[in-house]
């Protein structure tokens, strides 16, 4: 037993080594999301309206390079499950769910080249990817005053934070500057982003957009949805990973305690 | 220790297959009926965890190599393709990561029981720098597998240790695009690195065959350093350390789960989930933690090639510890100054390992106010970690006066055995699990 | 140490024998808990080597054929080979009726879509594909559509159309000729084209796979 609280005591100490120092003015508001903990879950309503709000407003300036409409259908995703006349009906293949086949098709991308050599637009399909703002790095740059929208195909991965980060950045406008911070044009103050200066305008606003669902659009609720679509877009095996977390636990204290009972047995008439 | 071979094969194919290639007998001569301590404790799992280990990232690596594509522009979208879209390959990427992580927390577990029962001492010094060559393997593979994802860690991370090479008098430049192949770490630079990778884990197994040959021949040290001398201080190796590996490598599995499936990513570093950017450089650039103490290193000293020369020592200062320890005693039980200078060099490694991750200008909590910062911390423990073994260890032979030992292992398992049973029949109550 | 040490079986130093019963309980139990460990391992192992989600993605595809005038053709990828989807004219629709079945090198229609019919016309044409609901697709159109993996059947090579001793298809590498329901009617080729599973799923499209 010594030796389980040895290894855990140096588990524990490498991570807190690991741990950076923090360079933001303030930490993420702690926030309770479905998917927090072991059994945590995906809300599929808050992804589909966090979805809404990611195409509505972020895609005018971020990327998700890394997205396919299918990603919407997949297991685990937002769009698994999609009414069809008045009852749920689950999509193996997300290729044939109608609802993914719709979103997909709301936007143009261009095809392979007919047969005279001219590339035509048409319209998506659920294995193209999400449409993405530019052309390439320099256009990105060019049109945002020299600061590149980052990419947010992985963002709750990229920073310290996560979700949690997410939503206290998207609301975290209202703090007042320190005195001596002097904020070039084109520059906000928000306390949340690392160095607490950050190019991105306020975006969200109560009744911004409305929600399919009918939910009513505050800043508050865009920015925890959002927040959620991205933890989900992040990490979309999440909800595989911790069912089969919990069945390899179960299984493994199981084999831990025959094998200790092997091993005394072994052992019963050794003194040692 | 390795006596006469006592396997008898039953059957006419192994009797033909022993005649000509004794492959059987090997195994069961290694591995069945190997005479080992029977007072072997759970530190001396981590052998066995670390074979498991190995196995484990050469199965998980080739696998991901199978999806993985060494090119700048693919490196970073393959890695989300295996993450996304691979069947189970979020799975066993998040095994191979984490898995780096739990090789090295074995390592680590391996080599200070190494260091605390002596087990460097002759006649087992070949066996020790066997497993010093091992752990710089495994560094260069751990090194070389971080870049692969090509995230900003991977990039700058690259960038900053083959630059260490251009601190090298006047061979430095020309090293280090050698190493890059080309003027700045590029497609060149992954390209080899991944082929190196790939090749490093193998090279790491046939000095596992060495490590494990060589210690076959002088056999396990064991808690009271006293070496085997009848049949009643040893056991064979199965049944008795099957099943008590077997139970430390489940235990060790129940950590590297919870990691696999509950924390993924607590071991990793955010930035690496930013694709590599040659035009910003990330805020705080840190190693993997099981690099961290020898970052620490390599900071305190203000030159760059006195940092790296220092660097490298620590490491290689590991090469002759087998002759610097003057003491004719090998465990530290019996050692009654000596575990004390090893329980402050365990906790100055764990120190190097924080002012690693650290600024090096931030002061440290709670001694910030006497002006001790990340930097000073670094250095203090950094003469620490060379004066362990190059002052301490050698003078300690001479001045320490050893407590008494045992006449052989069996004796001590009984005296222990006594003590035991002693203890329990004090306590009125039928005697607890062991 | 020379010593030989005593065998697994031989225990402690007494000879004292737990009661066999229950030992062997926890070996076997413990033996088979890993055996059955180690076979759930190698499932995520095995799988990972299948076609991954994106691959998947395109393995069904959907493509418009009613542009198609009759008398033409157009060649579309699907899972990384050719697939052929013509209109057929009337003459090539009557030629093809005509043939005696039992005259067929190979009766079998080789339709994914109506598995183990006869190699009839209609069996061939896209009158064997399913229509999804609440799609009218008119039934001239069907008899003369034909979709065909373009692999000749003997060794993978693409066929001309509109050429051969029946104006079908026919293989350059070996002389295959096909007829123009895509039956083999003479050379090397054992099988009719492969026809692979497909749906019309509007008045438009059709979605192969």
């Amino acid at each position: 037993m010594k030796t389980i609280h040895a290894l855990l005591a140096a588990a524990l100490g490498a991570l807190a080594l690991a741990a950076p120092a923090a360079a933001a003015d303030r930490s993420p508001e702690p926030h309770q999301f479905s998917f927090d903990g072991p059994f945590g879950s995906y809300d599929r309503a808050a992804v589909q309206r966090g979805f809404q709000v990611y195409m509505e407003v972020c895609s005018a300036c971020h990327g998700m390079e890394h997205m396919r409409f299918r990603h919407l259908g997949d297991r685990g995703g937002p769009f698994e499950e999609v009414p069809i006349g008045g009852e749920m009906v689950r999509f193996d293949n997300p290729n044939d769910n109608p609802v993914v086949m719709a979103i997909a098709a709301e936007y143009m991308i261009d095809g392979e080249p007919d047969e005279f050599g001219d590339v035509n637009e048409r319209p998506r399909i659920p294995a193209d990817p999400f449409p993405y703002p530019y052309d390439n790095v320099q256009q990105g740059r060019a049109a945002n005053a020299g600061a590149y929208p980052p990419d947010l195909s992985v963002i709750t991965k990229a920073r310290y934070g996560g979700a949690e980060y997410i939503r206290s950045l998207m609301l975290g406008y209202d703090y007042e500057p320190p005195a001596d911070l002097e904020l070039r044009a084109g520059n906000y103050y928000n306390p949340y982003m690392y160095g607490s200066v950050i190019a991105m305008p306020p975006q969200l606003q109560d009744g911004l957009i409305s929600y399919e669902d009918g939910t009513e659009a505050t800043a508050e609720q865009m920015a925890e949805d959002v927040a959620h679509f991205f933890a989900w877009a992040s990490d979309p095996h999440m909800e595989s990973r911790k069912s089969m977390g919990l069945m390899v636990m179960i299984y493994l204290i199981i084999l831990a305690g025959l094998l200790f009972a092997t091993y005394r047995q072994v052992w019963s008439k050794i003194e040692h | 220790m390795s006596g006469p071979s006592t396997y008898e094969p039953k059957t006419g194919v192994t009797r033909w297959l022993d005649s000509r290639m004794p492959i059987v007998r090997l195994g069961w001569d290694s591995f069945v009926d190997f005479p080992t301590p029977r007072n072997l404790n759970y530190w001396y799992t981590f052998g066995g965890i670390l074979s498991v280990c190995l196995v484990i990232q050469i199965v998980t690596g080739i696998v991901l190599a199978m999806h993985y594509v060494p090119h700048v522009d693919m490196a970073f979208a393959s890695v989300q393709r295996i993450d996304r879209d691979v069947n189970y390959g979020w799975l066993i990427r998040s095994i191979h990561a984490v898995g780096a992580s739990m090789f090295f927390l074995a390592v680590y577990m391996h080599i200070f029981r190494g260091l605390y029962y002596g087990s460097y001492k002759a006649p087992r010094e070949l066996l020790w720098i066997l497993g010093v060559v091992i752990y710089l393997l495994m560094m260069a593979a751990a090194f070389m597998g971080y870049v692969l994802p090509w995230g900003q860690m991977s990039y700058w991370g690259a960038m900053v240790i083959t630059n260490l090479f251009g601190a090298l008098p006047v061979i430095g430049q020309p090293v280090v695009e050698w190493l890059w192949g080309g003027f700045s770490v590029g497609n060149e630079t992954l390209n080899r690195f991944f082929s190196l990778h790939y090749l490093i884990p193998f090279l790491i197994a046939g000095v596992v065959g060495l490590h494990i040959w060589a210690l076959h021949v002088p056999g396990n040290n064991n808690p009271t350093g006293i070496s085997v001398k009848t049949k009643a201080d040893t056991l064979p190796f199965h049944p008795y350390y099957t099943t008590k590996d077997g139970f430390g490598i489940v235990l060790f599995f129940i950590i590297f789960a919870f990691f696999v499936f509950y924390w993924p990513d607590a071991l990793g570093h955010a930035d690496n989930y930013i694709p590599a950017d040659p035009l910003v450089t990330p805020s705080h650039i840190v190693p993997e933690w099981y690099l961290l103490p020898f970052y620490a290193i390599l900071r305190a000293v203000p030159n760059t090639l006195g940092g790296v020369v220092l660097m490298f020592g620590a490491i290689g200062v590991l090469f002759i510890l087998p002759w610097l320890d003057t003491s004719k005693v090998r465990s530290m039980r019996y050692r009654p100054l000596a575990r004390w200078f090893f329980g402050f060099f365990v906790i100055a490694c764990l120190g190097l390992g924080w002012a690693g991750a650290e600024n090096p200008d931030y002061p440290v909590p709670g001694l910030g106010a006497i002006g001790v910062d990340f930097l000073l911390m670094g250095r203090v423990l950094t003469i620490y970690y060379f004066a362990y073994f190059l002052v301490i260890l050698p003078v300690l032979g001479f001045v320490e006066k050893p407590k008494a030992r045992p006449a052989s292992i069996e004796a001590a398992v009984l005296e222990e055995a006594a003590a035991r049973k002693g203890r329990a029949s004090k306590a009125a109550q039928p005697a607890p699990a062991e | 140490m020379t010593d030989v040490n005593p065998s697994p079986e031989g225990q402690g130093p007494d000879g004292h024998e737990a009661e066999p019963t229950r030992r062997d309980f926890i070996y076997i139990a413990t033996g088979g808990a890993v055996a059955v460990g180690g076979a759930f391992v190698l499932w995520p192992f095995i799988d990972q080597m299948n076609p991954a989600r994106d691959t998947l993605a395109l393995a069904s595809i959907r493509t418009p054929f009613s542009e198609l005038e009759a008398g033409e053709q157009v060649t579309v990828m699907w899972r990384g080979g050719p697939v052929f989807l013509r209109h057929r004219t009337e003459a090539e629709i009557a030629a093809a009726r005509e043939v005696e079945l039992a005259s067929l090198p190979d009766r079998d229609s080789r339709n994914e879509n109506r598995e183990g019919s006869p190699a009839s016309d209609e069996n061939r044409s896209a009158l064997a594909a399913e229509v999804a609901e609440g799609v009218e697709i008119d039934e001239g159109l069907r008899t003369a559509l034909i979709v065909m993996k373009a692999n000749c059947t003997h060794l993978g090579c693409v066929p001309v159309g509109e050429a051969g001793d029946y104006n079908g298809w026919f293989c350059p590498c070996h002389g295959s000729h096909y007829d123009t329901a895509g039956r083999i009617r003479r050379g090397p080729a054992p099988e009719n084209l492969h026809i692979p599973p497909y749906t019309f799923v509007s008045e438009t499209t059709i979605q192969i796979g």
